[in-house]
């Protein structure tokens, strides 16, 4: 079976900087793989590749068996299958909850004005918020917000969602209740890829995880070797870091 | 200084103008609203349409109103005349396309710094869901600009009523020639162009309030 998402020698530069040097990965169906390492490492970069946020400088993107990094393609399709998270949830400030989940179904004209508020109802109740409705975004706490970006992205009925830090913006009594969400979407078998510096998430729920550091992937492994017995010296010295602070 | 005697004389005269200063001010904000919303997007172009837009505000801002006004009813005609084409504009019509262009552009540039106020997160998500970029603007960019900048619309709705009376110069009978007329015949500056001063008060104090009530309807 091939990938979902097949990444070859990818590189990205922004002016001068070398950001992604050479990433090779392939992400198969229904898999959860977590991507940690320091800030600055080209995690996030890598990530907003995959839906072409960001344009990649060289090297080939395969989604869906789809050939994004072709000039050709219409990536306003291609996103419609690919789900985005953001650190800074990002939403729509002057809909209402429904409205934000709503709103993207409806403008490409995708579902009725009943389908769509079905699967608002739907998704909210999955997310646990289906009181907030009718409310604003400004009038919920963080957490809530960013699980409404999660029921928004999901309207889409996306086959692959990617997250980037989606906790990291968070107060930390809040974490809990965004990665439950995430925990129960990878267990219904959808397709995954996580930044994250959740390391107990991306040990409980990820099937690999890989180690970025300066532009590259330095090293990929099941979260229960990436955790007890990492190889690479910059994953020991960055796991030291991150776990010893906790 | 007979404010009395002077606004029983002339306050039929000052309402006629009135009704045409509010005519060609409205009508032009209605058209430069479209032309301005169009020019700040057309200035977010990467194709060369960009440099018109640019080109256009640059005019504008770089010359005076009575400049342009009076390019509009006499330069332009003229230089259409001697290539062949019988243009004539009535003063009305000329100073509508000058407050129009006028504020169109000063528009735009209200509209530019709104929309690039708006945090890049918003079009990111907007795109991520598959929405086009213009899509996008639509449904999420732009309606998010239009509440930043209503306090700065406001004002140039404010600036522009203004810039009406300067039309006057070309013969439009707004307030202010009536006003120019009646002191021709009278003499009565004082109490004519008090009064004027007070027409203007308080049309633009109705209008402030109104735009404050309109702003803390909509303020997300």
């Amino acid at each position: 079976m091939t990938a979902q998402i097949q990444i070859k020698n990818l590189h990205k530069y922004f002016e001068k900087l070398e950001v992604l040097k050479g990433i090779n990965l392939e992400v198969h169906k229904g898999e959860v793989v977590c991507l940690i390492g320091p800030s600055g490492s080209g995690k996030s970069t890598l990530l907003r590749c995959i839906n072409r946020l960001e344009d990649p400088t060289s090297g080939e993107i395969i989604v869906d068996d789809v050939k994004i990094t072709d000039s050709s393609v219409n990536m306003n399709n291609v996103r419609r299958h690919i789900g985005m998270v953001f650190q800074q949830f990002n939403l729509f400030p002057h809909l209402t909850v429904k409205e934000n989940i709503s709103m993207a179904p409806l403008e490409l004209k995708l579902k009725t004005k009943a389908e769509a508020d079905d699967k608002a109802v739907e998704l909210l109740k999955r997310v646990g918020l289906l009181e907030k409705i009718d409310v604003m975004p400004r009038q919920l706490s963080g957490g809530q917000q960013q699980r409404v970006a999660i029921a928004r992205a999901l309207a889409m009925e996306p086959d692959i969602m990617l997250f980037d830090e989606p906790t990291s913006a968070l107060d930390p009594e809040m974490v809990g209740e965004v990665l439950a969400v995430m925990k129960e979407l990878a267990a219904m078998g959808m397709t995954m890829v996580v930044v994250t510096h959740e390391m107990g998430f991306a040990k409980d729920a990820a099937d690999r995880v890989l180690f970025m550091d300066e532009g590259i992937i330095m090293e990929e492994a099941t979260p229960e070797e990436m955790f007890s017995n990492p190889k690479n010296p910059r994953t020991i010295e960055f796991l030291n870091k991150v776990l010893s602070t906790k | 200084m007979n404010l009395g005697k002077v606004f029983g004389e002339t306050y039929e005269l000052l309402f006629q103008g009135l009704q045409v200063t509010i005519q060609v001010t409205v009508l032009s904000l209605l058209i430069a609203f479209v032309l301005g919303l169009i020019t700040s997007l057309l200035g977010f172009s990467k194709t060369p349409l960009r440099w018109i837009s640019k080109g256009y505000v640059w005019l504008v801002r770089g010359t005076p109103i009575m400049v342009q006004v009076f390019y509009i009813y006499f330069a332009l005609p003229q230089l259409l005349q001697a290539l062949g084409y019988d243009v004539r504009l009535t003063s009305f019509m000329a100073g509508l396309i000058t407050l129009t262009l006028n504020a169109g552009a000063y528009m735009s540039e209200i509209f530019r710094g709104a929309i690039l106020a708006v945090n890049s997160g918003q079009m990111e998500a907007a795109r991520s869901l598959g929405l086009s970029k213009g899509q996008a603007m639509r449904k999420v960019v732009l309606p998010q600009a239009i509440r930043i900048c209503l306090p700065s619309l406001v004002n140039q709705f404010i600036i522009t009523l203004k810039d009406s009376s300067i039309i006057s110069v070309i013969g439009l009978t707004d307030i202010m020639y009536q006003a120019k007329i009646y002191v021709g015949r009278s003499m009565e500056s004082f109490a004519t162009y008090t009064w004027v001063a007070v027409f203007y008060l308080v049309i633009i104090t109705i209008l402030t309030q109104i735009a404050k009530r309109v702003e803390k309807k909509v303020m997300i």
